[in-house]
């Protein structure tokens, strides 16, 4: 029951073959027998699974008209916030701490009776590539167990191969989501900015962050993105405007006519040799289902890496001052007569990892009077150029395509020690965030020199995640023909799997 | 090639109020010039005229009329508090020396 998608599972709950109590316990069943090794979650909610589950069976016992995907399980990344269960952003600093509030997107899953199963490992407050940077020890991928499942939404991915979950939710600031959907051989859309509410999303970089769906299809991501996205009045950048119909595009899939652009500048050089044999036969099949291929210039992406690693890091020394020690989380050093001030900077010490202590520095300095304009202030501009690039593309195509990622997964440990390295990882995800568009990524295949996942990232303009959806579904039909079987029956088996 | 001292980023270290230790301090030190000069790819092109973004949308001011909604309880606000007192959050000293 577990290797179903999550139509399938829908489906079979609405005509009463299983009920969610069931198919929950399966899924708790597979997290016992593989989380150990996977470690995808830190915190499993059996008891507030099976309630829930309980609660949508007795619900649709009633008559009560559900939701499409009311009883499926779920995975939450641990960047949102929701109620009473540990909520840690996978930092030290909130070891412990139980939301007094449900953040929105937990509200709407709730409302919509999907179960939420647990919360996920991640890099600390969203900053890293490998989710090596939470502060609760790595997430290992579940194709090689000793390569990261990459990050920040690592444990999310990870849940969904290794088929603890068919669904997950993550967070996409630079690429958090379909980086490791790319390298865990699964389905990750990053929405446009604000068409997922952020009340209740931790914050680390507000102007670039947004939550989004993980699946193993593309219609059970936009299964889920349906019922997570949508307007709100707690979040004051939530666009008012209707969720894309992006259900019926994923069951549409026919990109017929429609123009295709390859982006010159998210290719080639610095590209692994099978990722980008694995997206240029996918733009071969998108041509032969009727797609018009055309090749796109946008010369700013150039320095988009640089722009990110200077926003980001800004606009996280401004949001993690939240974290002072006073109002909630870890408070160490207050001992008698102690000031506020040794025991803030005490605590951030002891709270903080080495990569968020990083980029909070950065991020002081970028922000310091006399280096404003140069730094910030740069990267600004260069956030102009981008979205401009971004504008006069889609004036020439309807989505535009790259390698989601430019390698495989890599070992754990292999760019701990050097920021850079794990930095560029991001090269071909970041301009999304910086524009505020959408995004996806959807397996293309394994790379022939390491047998590993390799993700084709299609994106579309602002509120047109339709077009990502469509063109996805269209890709992943044709591919799946082709190879005879989903990607993830060539995983191989976790150890304590039945 | 760009360079931040150790005592550079122990100043940055105590305007972000993180205390540091001196290992912690040399570390970064020595990564900082590296990343710094990746950053500083932003100031290659010809920006003059170009206007900055600091937001993927025009945001403006949203207000919601002045009715009282039901909030947090005191118990739920103060559930995650490291101390409390009398129903409020108990903070180390904030001014100077005590009278």
């Amino acid at each position: 029951m577990i290797q179903k998608t999550a139509a399938q599972m829908a489906d079979a709950l609405a005509k009463g073959e299983t009920t969610s109590v069931e198919l929950t316990q399966a899924h708790l069943d597979r997290i016992s027998a593989v989380d150990g090794q996977v470690k995808a979650f830190l915190h499993v909610d059996t008891e507030g699974a099976l309630a829930q589950a309980k609660d949508v069976d007795a619900r649709r016992k009633s008559g009560e008209k559900l939701s499409p995907i009311a009883g499926v399980p779920l995975a939450l990344k641990d960047v949102l916030a929701q109620r009473g269960v540990p909520t840690t952003s996978g930092s030290k600093i909130l070891q412990g701490w139980r939301p007094p509030y449900d953040s929105t997107v937990v509200s709407k899953l709730k409302d919509a009776g999907v179960v939420i199963m647990g919360k996920t490992n991640m890099d600390e407050f969203a900053m890293g590539s490998s989710t090596e940077n939470s502060g609760y020890g790595p997430t290992f991928n579940p194709w090689d167990l000793t390569r990261t499942p990459g990050g920040s939404s690592g444990g999310s991915a990870a849940a969904v191969s290794a088929f603890e979950a068919p669904l997950a939710i993550g967070s996409d600031t630079g690429g958090s989501i379909r980086q490791p959907a790319a390298l865990t051989g699964i389905v990750g859309v990053r929405p446009t900015y604000g068409a997922v509410s952020r009340f209740g999303l931790i914050a680390y970089s507000s102007s670039l962050d947004q939550a989004g769906p993980f699946g193993r299809t593309v219609l059970d991501t936009a299964l889920l993105h349906e019922v997570m996205a949508g307007h709100d009045p707690k979040d004051a950048t939530s666009i008012d405007s209707p969720v894309p119909a992006v259900v019926a595009a994923a069951k549409s899939g026919d990109v017929k006519g429609m123009k295709i652009g390859v982006i010159k500048q998210l290719q080639g050089e610095g590209y692994q040799k099978g990722v980008q044999a694995r997206f240029d036969e996918s733009l071969q099949v998108l041509a032969s289902l009727g797609a018009e291929i055309v090749e796109v210039d946008c010369p700013s992406f150039e320095y988009a890496l640089a722009a990110y690693y200077l926003i980001a890091p800004s606009e996280c020394s401004s949001n993690l001052a939240r974290f002072d020690a006073m109002r909630y989380g870890l408070r160490v050093g207050d001992t008698d007569g102690a000031s506020a001030e040794a025991v803030m900077s005490a605590t951030r010490d002891a709270g903080f990892g080495r990569e968020v202590k990083r980029r909070i520095i950065l991020g002081t300095y970028a922000l310091s009077s006399g280096y404003y304009d140069a730094y910030y202030g740069s990267a600004q501009k260069i956030r102009t150029l981008i979205i401009q690039d971004y504008a006069k593309a889609f004036t020439q195509a309807d989505v535009l395509v790259s390698p989601t990622a430019p390698t495989t997964a890599y070992k754990i440990g292999e760019k701990v020690d050097d920021p850079m390295a794990m930095y560029l990882g991001d090269v071909a995800t970041i301009p999304v965030n910086l524009a505020g568009i959408c995004g996806m990524s959807l397996p293309a295949g394994l790379a022939d020199e390491d047998g590993l996942p390799v993700g084709f990232q299609i994106m579309a303009p602002a509120m047109q995640d339709q077009r990502l959806y469509q063109a996805g579904a269209a890709l992943e039909a044709a591919l799946l023909s082709k190879w005879g079987a989903p990607i993830l029956s060539k995983a191989p088996e976790l150890k304590g799997a039945k | 090639m760009s360079s931040l001292s150790r005592d550079d980023v122990a100043k940055l270290a105590g305007l972000a109020r993180i205390e540091m230790t001196e290992s912690e301090l040399v570390e970064l030190s020595s990564q900082f010039g590296m990343i710094l000069d990746a950053v500083a790819r932003v100031q290659e092109m010809d920006l003059s005229g170009v206007k900055a973004t600091s937001h993927p949308q025009p945001l403006e001011n949203i207000a919601r009329p002045d009715i009282v909604l039901p909030s947090l309880s005191p118990e739920d606000a103060l559930s995650g508090a490291p101390a409390q007192e009398e129903s409020r959050f108990r903070v180390p000293q904030i001014l100077g020396e005590a009278e």
